[in-house]
């Protein structure tokens, strides 16, 4: 019996095909197997976020994830945010408003704050804490990671009217 | 004081520059927002195998065998380590900062990287397997058999002082007031700072107030786990790949503990997730080195969240005295401090930078500090940002707090009232340089936070103010000219927070440059010379001044391209925004960028290059006002206002300040609040994941305001003082200020979290 499992997923709009363990994570095989290692582990049980990815159109700690069980799924990493050359606004955001430091926790944050702007796109500064509370940054005290995602909300409520 | 216009961000500029002051994108920016930028975990090379580590399940034990074998012989093991695998080193002395805060036995250093006879903490380390994946490796481990003695463990300083205390080292012998004693204990050293007679100075005083104050272990929370990686090379060179906050000091424990030379070891900075301290000790590199040589494969290590916890240094849990005495007119006249110190498993807590920092916020004439170096069954512990200076400011700023209180003096006035200035001697010895404490307490005072009202039950408004010395250390820089004009900056200071920028920005304001016009790049311990480590708050102004002299001696070399394309003597040419002109016929002029283009044909390429050992760093002062609301109910403390203030000196990256700023006073509040090892009594924490090491989560927070007092620093040409540290220092007792201001409950133990508050206010009800 082969000890690895066929997967076919779509990532970052790419069909794509990998082998995993049974007992390998959605984030061990991003970055071990595929070599996507835009995704970071920052404590491997859920709790800080930086490997925060989107499965299927929720967000997911991708630590927390079997690989066996993205078979079908569509999955978006940090490096499908952008478009080609051009940077997503939260990426050029987050560059402007200085809301990373040492930009480990970046990758899960950008992941999350895409997905709540996909939904709802003015947040208050009340749901995007708590919508970010599951991503934990050492460095910024959040400040400036809060006013980047608030910009980019303003500008599209400005560019809508 | 004239109340002054709110802005969240604000920045009290004294000097106008053309490219310092701004907010670039930063050069590493694009990397790090894609995903692209390779951090200590994400280096991938052929043929690589990965480690794992087995760690003590005891606080304290006798080893009394280890048997690998087992782990040898399963599918995939590719190589075993244990401190066996170390070379002999005798009575060596590792240099400080190898093995702790001072000099260290180099046999110590070894054992706290792979335990020898003894395991002196829960997850110290005692053997690694190198296997064909993670998995193998970490089955391995499980197979490795270690009998164990179990000793009865001790945790805290003052249970490690006491005489029946179990004694972690038998050959530990107390320095007491520098002198060597053959007292074997678990205070490695006590020392004394003293000035002027404080007896005599505490008879002077109308009111005096001592208390006593305990302060738990915390961590420096970064982000990503520690990851180190090497190749032994068939030539006997050593290749090393890590996460750290020092490559050369990476290569020179490494060297030490291997018994090598330093030359035969090549370290290369990879991108690092957050430090704050914890990231200066080597803990995976030598294990890999090893594991690397035994397999003739490269070796990757990477820490979990448990071992982040449990087996690197966390910063030192601390029982601290402090005794103030003032006149009724409201001056400090002496002061009295008692700081003992958890080192962790092996001597080395950072109490002499917490003796040095606990009152020189203020101009007291006669003082004594004591500090004591005390081992316990902890982690070994670490520098985390202004090591020591935030519990010492906890009792400090309490006390001083109660004082202002009972002279019904406003907190804030009887600070500046007090506060040190430029010649105030310190208790360790050194007169204050040009500071900024009065302007810090100034732009508190007439701050639109603190002039507003606070209403509403169980809110209470608190301040406080920190200061730290901030180091300079060497650092070195070259910079390359290239033909279009642009510069090449090479630096080894590995960036942690936007330091490729606020370096380069320093390198263009010289050279008349934009910031866009400078590449910055981080290099191995082989491509530059020594640098010191990112720690200490030394990076901007120290490798700063490296990158301002690497321009200026560009500076002068086009000048004498210039000299020679007009047959002139150097004197006789000038330069200024980015322009050379002729002294004698100022619209005789060359760019920058067509100096550049003649390089060739006036000399060869220029590179400018300078190292650095600069002496006068610059303290940096930190001041907060907070307003919290405390729920009776639960005893829930919710920071509503906050806003931390800085002295940069000069900020280069408003924006980085700021983000040292906000997060600095972020972990204050988390250490105020909330963190905690929470240890069993059998020396086991108890919180070992970052689900119940809980962090701030940005629910937790409001903003974070700041405000950027610039006072120059003499010692550095753009006035810089280093900002990494100093705003960590206030949060706790600001809080517990405020906390006392909220219930009239004063909190002398962290974290004040809910059970804390909530016994306070039992305790204050059934008093009355």
């Amino acid at each position: 019996m082969p000890s690895k499992t066929r997967v076919v997923t779509t990532i970052n709009g790419e069909e794509t095909e990998f082998l995993c363990e049974p007992r390998q994570s959605l984030l061990e095989c991003l970055r071990d197997v595929l070599g996507l290692t835009g995704t970071k582990e920052g404590c491997n049980d859920g709790n800080c976020g930086a490997c925060t990815v989107m499965l299927d159109g929720r967000i997911v700690t991708s630590c927390l994830v079997l690989g066996v069980e993205a078979q079908g799924s569509q999955i978006t990493t940090v490096e499908g945010i952008a478009a080609g050359q051009e940077l997503d606004p939260l990426q050029q955001a987050f560059l402007e408003g200085a809301a990373l430091q040492c930009g480990i926790c970046t990758p899960g944050f950008l992941v999350a704050a895409k997905a709540l702007l996909g939904r709802e796109p003015n947040p208050s500064e009340e749901r995007i804490r708590f919508w970010l509370a599951n991503n934990l940054c050492r460095c910024t005290g959040y400040d400036k990671i809060i006013r980047s995602i608030q910009k980019v909300a303003a500008d599209r409520q400005g560019a809508n009217t | 004081m004239s109340t002054q216009s709110y802005e969240p961000n604000m920045v009290l500029s004294k000097k106008q520059y053309k490219v310092l002051g701004t907010r670039p994108v930063r050069h590493d920016g694009a990397d790090k927002v894609t995903g692209r930028a390779i951090y200590g975990a994400d280096i991938q090379l052929t043929g690589l195998l990965h480690g794992a580590i087995l760690r003590s399940p005891h606080a304290h034990a006798r080893i009394k065998s280890v048997d690998t074998s087992k782990a040898e012989s399963l599918p995939g093991v590719k190589a075993v380590t244990t401190s066996e695998d170390f070379p002999e080193v005798g009575n060596k002395i590792a240099p400080s900062g190898a093995g702790g805060a001072g000099p260290a036995p180099l046999k110590k250093v070894q054992s706290n990287i792979l335990a020898m006879d003894k395991v002196l903490y829960k997850g110290h380390a005692i053997a690694a397997v190198a296997a064909t994946n993670i998995h193998v490796a970490q089955e391995a481990i499980g197979l490795i058999d270690v009998e164990y003695e179990v000793l009865p463990p001790v945790l805290t300083a003052p249970d490690a002082m006491g005489k029946d205390a179990p004694i972690l080292h038998d050959d530990l012998k107390t320095i007491e007031l520098g002198e060597q004693t053959n007292t074997v204990s678990n205070i490695s050293s006590h020392y004394q700072f003293k000035l002027g007679d404080v007896d005599k100075g505490f008879k002077k005083a109308d009111i005096v107030i001592e208390r006593e104050f305990d302060t738990s272990t915390v961590h420096q929370g970064y982000i990503e786990p520690h990851a180190g990686t090497a190749l032994w090379n068939n030539d006997g060179r050593i290749q090393i790949w890590c996460s750290t906050q020092g490559s050369f000091t990476v290569r020179s424990v490494t060297a030490l503990v291997l018994d090598l030379p330093e030359s035969s070891i090549k370290v290369t900075p990879l991108e690092i997730g957050g430090g704050f301290g914890g990231k200066i000790p080597v803990y995976l590199d030598p294990v890999a080195a090893l594991l690397s040589k035994k397999s003739g494969k490269p070796v990757k290590i990477v820490m979990g969240r448990q071992d982040v916890l449990e087996g690197s240094g966390p910063t030192p849990g601390s029982h601290i005295k402090v005794k103030i005495g003032a006149t009724k007119d409201g001056n400090l006249v002496a002061a009295q401090a008692s700081l003992a110190f958890e080192a962790g498993a092996y001597p080395g807590a950072m109490v002499i930078p917490a003796g040095m920092c606990v009152f020189a916020a203020y101009d007291i004439k006669d003082v004594i500090v004591d500090g004591y170096d005390v081992v316990v069954n902890k982690p070994s512990t670490a520098a985390y940002r202004a090591p020591g200076a935030p519990n010492a400011a906890f009792a400090t700023e309490t006390v001083i707090d109660e004082i202002a209180q009972e002279l019904q003096i406003d907190p804030i006035d009887f600070r500046r009232k007090n506060a040190a200035t430029e010649g105030t001697r310190r208790a360790d010895g050194p007169k204050h340089q040009r500071i900024g404490c009065t302007e810090l307490l100034e732009a508190m005072e007439g701050h639109p936070h603190y002039q507003s009202p606070l209403e509403g039950p169980n809110r209470g408004r608190g301040v406080a103010i920190g200061y730290w010395f901030n180091v300079g250390l060497q650092s070195s820089c070259t910079i390359s000219v290239n033909p279009d004009g642009t510069v090449a900056l090479v630096e080894g200071s590995t960036d942690i927070g936007g330091t490729r920028t606020s370096i380069s920005m320093q390198a263009a304001e010289v050279l008349g440059l934009q910031v866009q016009d400078v590449q910055p790049t981080v290099v191995d311990t082989d491509s530059v010379g020594y640098t010191d480590l990112t720690g200490g708050s030394r990076v901007t102004y120290s490798t700063g001044m490296a990158a301002i002299q690497a321009a200026e001696d560009v500076k002068q070399q086009m000048i004498g391209r210039v000299a020679k394309l007009w047959e002139t003597e150097p004197d006789q040419v000038e330069f200024s925004d980015g322009t050379f002109r002729a002294k004698s016929d100022p619209g005789k002029q060359l760019s920058f960028k067509e100096v550049a283009a003649k390089a060739a044909s006036t000399g060869g390429p220029i590179v400018g290059r300078a190292a650095v050992n600069p002496s006068s760093a610059g303290g940096s002062f930190a001041g907060n006002i907070v307003d919290v609301e405390v729920d009776p109910e639960t005893g829930k403390t919710t920071v509503l206002r906050f806003t931390a203030f800085q002295d940069a000196g000069k900020a280069i990256h408003p924006s980085y300040v700021e983000g040292q700023m906000q997060g600095g006073s972020v972990q204050g509040i988390g250490w105020a609040l909330n963190e905690e090892y929470y240890m069993t009594p059998d020396g086991v924490m108890a919180n070992s994941s970052l689900l119940d090491y809980r962090t701030p989560t940005s629910l937790d927070l409001p903003m974070i305001d700041t405000v950027i007092v610039e006072v120059a620093n003499p010692g550095h040409p753009f006035g810089v003082r280093g900002v990494g540290e100093a705003n960590i220092i206030p949060p706790t007792p600001a809080l517990a200020n405020a906390i006392h201001n909220a219930l009239g409950i004063r909190l002398r133990k962290l974290p004040m979290n809910p059970v804390k508050v909530m016994e306070a206010i039992w305790a204050k009800d059934g008093s009355n």
